[in-house]
């Protein structure tokens, strides 16, 4: 029984362009103060152009009801659970957005002089020590704008600390279970990929760590927990094998959420990895982004790290570009310094003793789901779960209903999917994570939905396999969209 | 804790269901050898309270004067519907919009932002955000270099210096080789002769910058025939966004990126910012990023999708065209709301302003360059430094000071002035400069 939601007002909505007519304004500048100057005279008639051609022409009130109308069309954290595994989906406080305005911080410019922008700085310095603690690394560069992101700069810094050991190295080592932005960064870092299989408990196996270790490897990228939701108990003992050889062990850091508080990377072998901020520290996702994704470094590493540096001198802290073995600049100015506030400004919230009970209560989430479904999906690799727990649609699928259909059906009963077919290394996944902002409550509502999910394909599998039945729209034709791609409106 | 929903007597019910006496027993299989073992060093949990007033004493440690700065960083009003529609939670808190029935309002607005993008700058296909402009300047050479089968990139040195020390540092690691080719010490333009005696059936991109960091309106057309001529490609790159509600958009460049934040992203340190990428259509499949497409849905509603994904790192792993995932969906979208507020007229005279008002500012003082600029004008002065310190005892952050990235023009100010600099603050610039 659905009981989470009901069909509500469901607003239909034209795109902007089709609810334009020309003359139509929302907006009215401020008198000009200073003589006005002709745009042909003060930069050439061929400069000017003539206008924008169909760019929208409608009223305020118009504005915010279009935009509305399209939010109305959007699942949110704010309406309820939204279970992506290693995506991290939890609850964004809005105390951290109100601080992300604060005037004298939304409106310093990168440039202004370091004296007259020491909060800006501050921000950085704290939220980069609070980052150490967390990780047990040695230094954090706030730079990199999102997790993709920080892995590409943390390969950059250990292809720099190779280099400057006399041989960048050829490859990257990433597991088969690996998110898929780690062999295409290691690709965009100039390195060749080597896929290295699981074990049967769906962890690294050090006996291929071992084959696969050679001084023609630069670095093995590995999330812990790894995407099955299980610690990598051996990393420590991988680690030391990798660096036997000289190579590097680079922490893919989405996971996160599992460990903050109780188990440190920077205490088990790991030399690099990234945060997502936008992940473990709760700033919003905003339907795609903006994130952040620092970048934790051991301190041999940390010569090579993005200019600029915050360093303090004498009472005041400044930047420091005076870093010869800097791979540079990783992106303009200092980061995503607004993600970086709202991080800070959570991190303050829960304290130290707090980040550890959120972790605790992560993990009981992610297990609590687990118990309550284990007997109505399969779960292929049974070792601990930590913050998410990863079934496979095989009991389904023998039906002829598919992961992708649970997942649809799921949006009947209210809630978004869970992250369908990910990781590759288990047929038909259905990776789930609630993390520790879901109430008991919501969680029983989700257990119940995929129980009654469940029961419907022993029932009427058609039902599920031609869900969502009661959103406005349904099983979009992303084939079509493909081969013959609109991206655009034309006239 | 306030961001924790549960009570102790149903987290008594939960680990009884689970069959385990405590949480600390869901990770007792972790190595004694990995585990903290103490608490991590990091004060006790503040109230809200504490955290505004926290942020609002370091907002007060920066200065939040009347300011000439600009250099890809600009001052804009921010219409308040900006604010109102990104912080709607149903925007906020949504995540990537993979799952097409979910997210439909995201989607239709980032349609829209390509569509917008696209009505800008003149190209046919725009995706769906980069991180920032500086970002978007590599991806769009790597980008040409699929498409050419080319290794060089070759770039003016009046594109942002920080964009070029990010290109540079994405070549270390790939076969990109880079060159710089010049401006012209008086008109402050690119120096296309230069461009010309450098460029090689080897350079896969010409990259410029309009209006370039020196504020001047570049020539796209003709460096675009020099490009072509040798089969590169012309990539156009612009930081002032506000300044295409004016300017002629560069049609004939191949590949667009640049920085949206003039479209009521606040300066916010330097970011959250938002990158754009735009091309011809025959560069579609070399393009990195997300892209959104009109399709239909099962019972033939309009309906959009992420589109040729293909290309992207969740599908295409180490051969996907970037490894970019998260982008700037949230800024993108209150980009979007703010080309929707001004609109076709109103950028055109948000445009208009600020030209007025550097022009008033640029025609009070000895110009270094002569070309027709936009909204920031380069101005010699005999000791920049002293001049910002004057200004800032007056509560007035000047200009930047260009030796910092261009040695020969110690001698020089980049100053910018927008619609929110008012008469009376560039009256006192002038009459310290002057």
């Amino acid at each position: 029984m659905i009981r989470k939601v009901r069909n509500h007002l469901n607003p239909e909505e034209g795109l902007v362009f089709e609810i334009s007519s020309p003359g139509k304004k929302a907006y009215q500048l401020p008198d000009l103060d200073v003589p006005a100057v002709d745009p042909a005279q003060a930069l050439g008639p061929a400069n000017v152009r003539r206008e924008i051609e169909h760019f929208p022409e409608i009223s305020e009130v118009e504005t915010i009801r279009h935009f509305t109308r399209l939010s109305a069309q959007n699942y949110a954290i704010d309406f309820g659970c939204y279970p992506l595994g290693s995506c991290t989906m939890k609850y964004n406080p809005r105390v951290n957005e109100l601080v992300a305005r604060t005037e004298g911080l939304a409106w310093a410019h990168p440039y202004q002089p370091e004296a007259l922008a020491q909060g800006c700085l501050e921000v950085i310095d704290v939220l980069e020590r609070y980052l150490c603690e967390v990780t047990g690394m040695d230094a954090v560069s706030l730079q990199p704008a999102a997790g993709a992101h920080g892995e590409w700069t943390g390969i950059m810094l250990v292809r720099a600390l190779h280099e400057s050991r006399g041989n960048p190295r050829k490859k990257i080592l990433v597991p088969d279970s690996a998110h898929g932005t780690n062999p295409a960064t290691a690709a965009m870092c100039g390195y060749d990929v080597e896929s290295i299989k699981s074990n049967d408990r769906g962890l690294i196996d050090l006996e291929a760590v071992a084959r696969a270790a050679n001084e023609d490897v630069a670095a093995m990228m590995i999330t812990n927990p790894n995407t099955l939701g299980i610690f990598e108990e051996n990393i420590d003992k991988a680690a030391a094998i990798l660096h036997e050889k000289g190579a590097m062990v680079y922490m893919d850091g989405a996971n996160m959420n599992a460990l903050v508080g109780i188990s440190r990377p920077g205490d088990f072998g790991v030399d690099v990895m990234h945060l997502n901020l936008h992940k473990t520290f709760s700033t919003p996702h905003g339907g795609g982004g903006p994130g952040a994704g620092p970048v934790a470094v051991r301190s041999h590493l940390e010569p090579f790290l993005p200019i600029p540096r915050v360093k303090r001198n004498g009472a005041a802290l400044a930047f420091d570009y005076d870093r010869p073995q800097s791979i540079g600049k990783v992106r303009a100015f200092y980061g995503n310094f607004g993600v970086l506030v709202r991080a800070l400004a959570y991190t303050l919230a829960h304290g130290g003793p707090g980040l550890r009970n959120a972790t605790m209560d992560a993990i009981l989430n992610a297990n609590y789901v687990r118990t309550r479904l284990q007997d109505y999906y399969d779960m292929p690799y049974d070792s601990p779960s930590m913050h998410e727990c990863v079934f496979s649609d095989d009991r389904q699928s023998a039906k002829g209903v598919k992961t992708g259909d649970i997942a649809k059906r799921l949006i009947d009963y209210g809630f978004h999917p869970y992250t369908v077919s990910f990781p590759l290394i288990v047929h038909g996944a259905l990776m789930i994570e609630p993390t520790e902002t879901e109430p008991k409550q919501e969680l029983d509502l989700l257990a119940d939905a995929l129980i009654d999910i469940a029961r419907e394909i022993d029932d009427d599998p058609n039902l599920v396999k031609t869900a969502p039945h009661g959103t406005r729209v349904s099983r979009v034709d992303e084939v079509t969209a493909a081969r013959k791609p609109i991206l655009r409106w034309r006239p | 804790m306030r961001y924790l929903p549960k009570s102790d007597s149903e987290r008594r019910q939960m680990l009884d269901a689970i069959g385990v006496p405590n949480i600390e027993s869901l990770f007792e299989h972790l190595p004694e050898r990995v585990l903290l073992g103490r608490p991590l060093d990091i004060p006790p949990g503040k109230s809200e309270y504490d955290i505004v007033d926290y942020f609002r004493a370091l907002g007060e440690k920066n200065a939040t004067w009347p300011s000439f700065l600009g250099a890809g960083v600009y001052r804009h009003y921010r219409p308040v519907m900006c604010d109102v529609v990104v912080s709607r939670g149903e925007f906020l808190t949504s995540y990537t919009p993979y799952q097409a029935e979910m997210s439909q309002g995201t989607l239709t607005a980032i349609f829209e932002f390509q569509t917008m993008i696209c009505q800008l700058t003149g190209m046919d296909v725009a995706n769906a955000s980069m991180y920032d402009g500086s970002t978007a300047v590599p991806e769009a050479a790597l980008m040409a270099m699929r498409v050419t089968q080319r290794d060089s990139i070759l770039i003016s040195r009046a594109v942002h210096p920080e964009y070029r020390e990010v290109l540079a540092t994405s070549a270390r690691s790939r076969d990109m080789k880079t060159g710089e080719f010049g401006y012209g010490t008086e008109s402050g333009v690119s120096d296309l002769e230069d461009l010309a005696s450098k460029i090689s059936d080897q350079t896969a991109a010409v990259i410029i910058q309009t209006p370039n960091f020196f504020g001047c309106v570049e020539n796209v057309k003709a460096a675009a025939e020099i490009a072509h001529r040798h089969g590169a490609l012309l990539v156009v790159v612009f930081a002032e966004a506000v300044s295409l509600g004016l300017l002629e958009p560069p049609r004939d460049a191949d590949i667009v990126c640049g920085e949206l934040q003039s479209f009521a992203i606040s300066p916010s340190f330097g970011g959250p910012f938002a990158g754009v990428l735009a091309a011809k259509e025959k560069y579609l499949r070399q393009m990195p990023g997300r892209l959104v497409g009109e399709t239909k849905d099962s019972r033939g509603n309009r309906a959009f999708c992420l589109t040729l994904s293909t290309r992207e790192q969740h599908i295409r792993r180490e051969k996907a065209t970037s490894n970019i995932c998260t982008n700037q969906a949230l800024i993108a979208l209150m980009a979007t709301v703010f080309m929707t507020v001004y609109g076709k007229e109103g950028l055109r005279e948000l445009a208009g302003q600020n030209l007025a008002k550097a022009h008033y500012l640029g025609a009070a003082l000895p110009r270094r360059f002569s070309s027709p600029y936009f909204n920031e004008v380069v101005v010699r002065n005999t000791d920049p430094a002293a001049a910002n310190r004057a200004l800032a005892g007056r509560k007035i952050i000047g200009g930047l000071e260009l030796g910092r990235f261009y040695p020969e023009l110690s001698d020089c100010l980049l100053l910018c002035a927008t619609e929110m600099s008012k008469k009376a603050d560039i009256d006192q610039v002038v009459e310290v400069l002057r």
